[in-house]
């Protein structure tokens, strides 16, 4: 525990100073409404620090590891030395995408190219949308992701200065995916990431945004990111996180949607990388008739931790939320489901599922899962349910009994086991790309 | 092709160690048809499951030949890989697998134990509709997972089409008929009769005489308390269905005093 406050505290200290300078470089924008956000954030995260194991919302994930991490911030000055030829490995596809490369968490324009040129959209950094659209991002930022309660998400808006912005216009729907590729390089340094993404669809509007995470390189990286989405009336957003991190990555974030009335939203969140991985998907229902779908797949091995939170609110009547997360999880691996519907008191006539399935294949593999309901309301449809288990030995017999070897049974059947999650990935190239590294993986896992 | 020498296996129940074969003794040939019937609780099922190699049941004496090779020390895949093919009397649901990417898997895993190539594209699905047609399975099902959302027919029938896949040289249908209304059983054993061979041959473990109408045994076996204690022509399984088990029983029971 002693560990825990030196380790916050030395952390704490150096990122006080770092703001300081970060505040210097800002050269006239210091004074502007966004940066009076930051530096409230700022406040806040001094007096919250780092969540650590008392909270209830953090008991299973700690964080010690990361906090002792000699971690370089790079806020201002980065300079990526990362080709075309780098990257190429990590595309979904040639043509027909959209691509926003960040590296330690800054934009690169080089390796980047945004295919859809329509005056309805903007795709690009959150620094070149500043300059076109800052009344919008000023509208937006900061209000859906809460920096005063949560010190990560303070600490990521107080330095917020790189990331994505994408803005669809009234009734545009984008029909090239949006693929925003992250990378760590983690070759010489070790690196603290803090991508800040705000993603707007208008009324109608229509986009699928593939947030995916790679590492290059063997040294400890950090990545803390706040993503918000808005998604306005009748608006369609499918939004895809694929965690690909090396073994010496760390990896937060948060994803904070608002929906409108009659909006539709889906969330994939893929964990097969990082040391330990947290990730905090939320969504607030403001408006009747929402319709929104989270679906996780985690595949744990050595030693990984992944922490998936999540939360339906449902705060108006007439809405639909889905949820399906999936683990599998081996070796001493440890993961975490807590996954939150709430039923708030006007929220009639509410249909809110979830459901979260895990399969352990060693005696040393952890969950811990809860699935929560508090509902205020009294004319609703809800269910929960949590599964932990091994393998199915009737399936496996079954499959034996047809020739098939022990070890492709279980991969099959895992395969099968994950299909759920796999099919909700409406991007074809992507769901291609996923079900071949899933199968790698099976492989190797049996 | 299958000879059981005595052959003896027990279970781990809660209550302990319990004994279910208690010496079987059975031959079979290429090209015959052998039915084997019996009171529920007799070890008809546990003897399907020791010969396919279901974990769980431990042999304690006795042996199985196949083709003249011990048969007990195999795991399941290369058992069916040598031709042994079980039609399952609760078969598996697997969200997820299509029938034909199962199908594909078991064909190619097969034929890679024997040295041959996998089974090309063009081939297999050849092979599939011909197959299905043979069996009366509606082409749809083919594309669909494995059992999910099939009738208890439906599953019954995917089993014959899988052994039509397979062709396997030696088949148990375990209590097949169960579950099946009177037209999914002519179609199922009409499929069945098919298949049959001078080189197969097909062991169908049934509680009830009514399939044997239509896959006509060359040999019928009655098992009860873990023993066949009666073997016969297809004529005693008529003697049964008019008379139940009860005369056998009660014979073995007056044997035992």
């Amino acid at each position: 525990m002693e560990n825990t406050e030196t380790g916050n505290t030395d952390l704490k200290l150096s990122l006080l100073t770092e703001f300081q300078n970060f505040e210097k470089n800002l050269n006239g924008e210091a004074e502007s409404a966004f940066h009076k956000i930051r530096k409230d954030a700022f406040e806040s995260f001094k007096e919250l620090g780092f969540p650590n194991k008392k909270l209830e919302d953090w008991k299973y994930t700690n964080l010690n590891p990361i906090l002792k991490l000699n971690l370089k911030h790079s806020l201002t000055e980065y300079k990526s030395a990362l080709t075309k030829a780098d990257i190429k490995k990590y595309l979904i596809k040639d043509s027909d995408i959209n691509l926003l490369v960040f590296v330690n968490g800054h934009y690169d324009k080089n390796l980047s190219e945004v295919v859809t040129k329509d005056e309805n959209v903007f795709i690009g950094s959150f620094s070149e949308g500043m300059k076109k659209y800052r009344d919008v991002i000023e509208n937006h930022f900061g209000k859906y992701a809460d920096y005063k309660k949560n010190g990560l998400i303070a600490l990521n808006t107080a330095f917020a200065a790189d990331g994505c912005f994408i803005y669809v216009k009234k009734g545009y729907e984008v029909t090239e995916a949006i693929h925003i590729l992250n990378i760590s390089d983690a070759v010489n340094e070790t690196y603290i990431s803090q991508l800040r993404n705000l993603i707007i669809a208008e009324e109608g509007a229509g986009l699928k945004v593939v947030n995916d995470y790679h590492t290059i390189g063997d040294k400890h990286c950090f990545t803390n990111v706040v993503t918000e989405i808005f998604c306005e009336t009748k608006s369609d957003v499918s939004h895809y996180k694929i965690q690909n991190d090396s073994d010496n990555a760390y990896y937060i974030g948060t994803t904070q949607v608002h929906q409108d009335k009659d909006s539709k939203f889906s969330d994939t969140t893929i964990s097969w990388g990082g040391a330990i991985t947290r990730n905090d998907l939320n969504s607030v229902f403001d408006g009747t008739n929402t319709e929104c779908h989270f679906y996780g797949l985690y595949l744990l091995t050595g030693r990984q931790h992944v922490d998936n939170h999540t939360l339906a609110d449902h705060k108006s009547p007439h809405c639909y939320s889905n949820e399906l997360y999936k683990g599998i999880i081996d070796d001493n691996a440890t993961g975490v489901f807590n996954g939150k519907i709430m039923v708030r008191e006007d929220a009639q006539k509410t249909n809110a599922y979830q459901s979260n399935n895990n399969i352990l294949l060693s005696d040393d593999a952890t969950i811990y899962s809860k699935p929560q309901l508090e509902i205020f309301a009294d004319d609703v449809k809800c269910s929960h349910g949590a599964t932990t288990g091994q393998l199915n030995e009737n399936e496996m017999f079954y499959l034996q009994s047809r020739g098939i070897s022990k070890e492709n049974a279980r991969t099959l059947l895992l395969y099968a086991f994950s299909s759920d999650v796999i099919d909700s990935i409406k991007i074809d190239e992507l769901r291609e790309i996923i079900v071949k590294k899933l199968e790698s993986k099976l492989k190797k896992e049996v | 092709m299958l000879t059981i020498k005595n052959l003896k296996a027990k279970i781990e129940t809660e209550e302990g160690e319990k004994q279910i074969l208690k010496g079987i003794n059975l031959k079979v040939n290429a090209g015959e048809v052998h039915a084997i019937m019996g009171p529920n609780g007799s070890g008809k099922s546990t003897l399907a499951s020791v010969l396919t190699g279901r974990e769980g049941y431990d042999v304690t004496e006795g042996e199985v030949l196949f083709e003249g090779k011990d048969l007990l020390e195999d795991s399941p895949e290369d058992r069916a890989r040598h031709g042994i093919f079980l039609a399952f009397q609760y078969p598996i649901e697997i969200p997820g697998v299509s029938n034909t990417n199962f199908l594909k898997t078991a064909i190619n895993e097969i034929r890679k134990s024997k040295g041959e190539e996998a089974m090309s594209s063009v081939d297999f699905l050849k092979m599939i509709k011909e197959k299905a047609k043979l069996v009366g399975l509606d082409p749809q099902m083919i594309s669909r997972y494995v059992n999910v959302g099939f009738s208890g027919g439906e599953k019954k029938r995917n089993e014959i089409f899988q052994l039509a896949m397979l062709n396997p040289k030696l088949s148990i249908l375990d209590e097949t008929d169960s579950g099946l209304d009177i037209d999914a059983l002519r179609t199922v054993a009409d499929g069945v009769n098919k298949l049959k061979t001078k080189e197969n041959a097909f062991i169908v473990i049934t509680h009830y005489q009514r399939l044997l109408d239509y896959i006509i045994p060359d040999y019928v076996h009655v098992m009860y308390n873990g023993r066949i204690v009666k073997s016969g022509g297809k004529e005693l399984a008529l003697k049964l269905e008019e008379q139940g088990y009860d005369w056998i029983t009660e014979e073995k029971e007056e044997a035992a005093v």
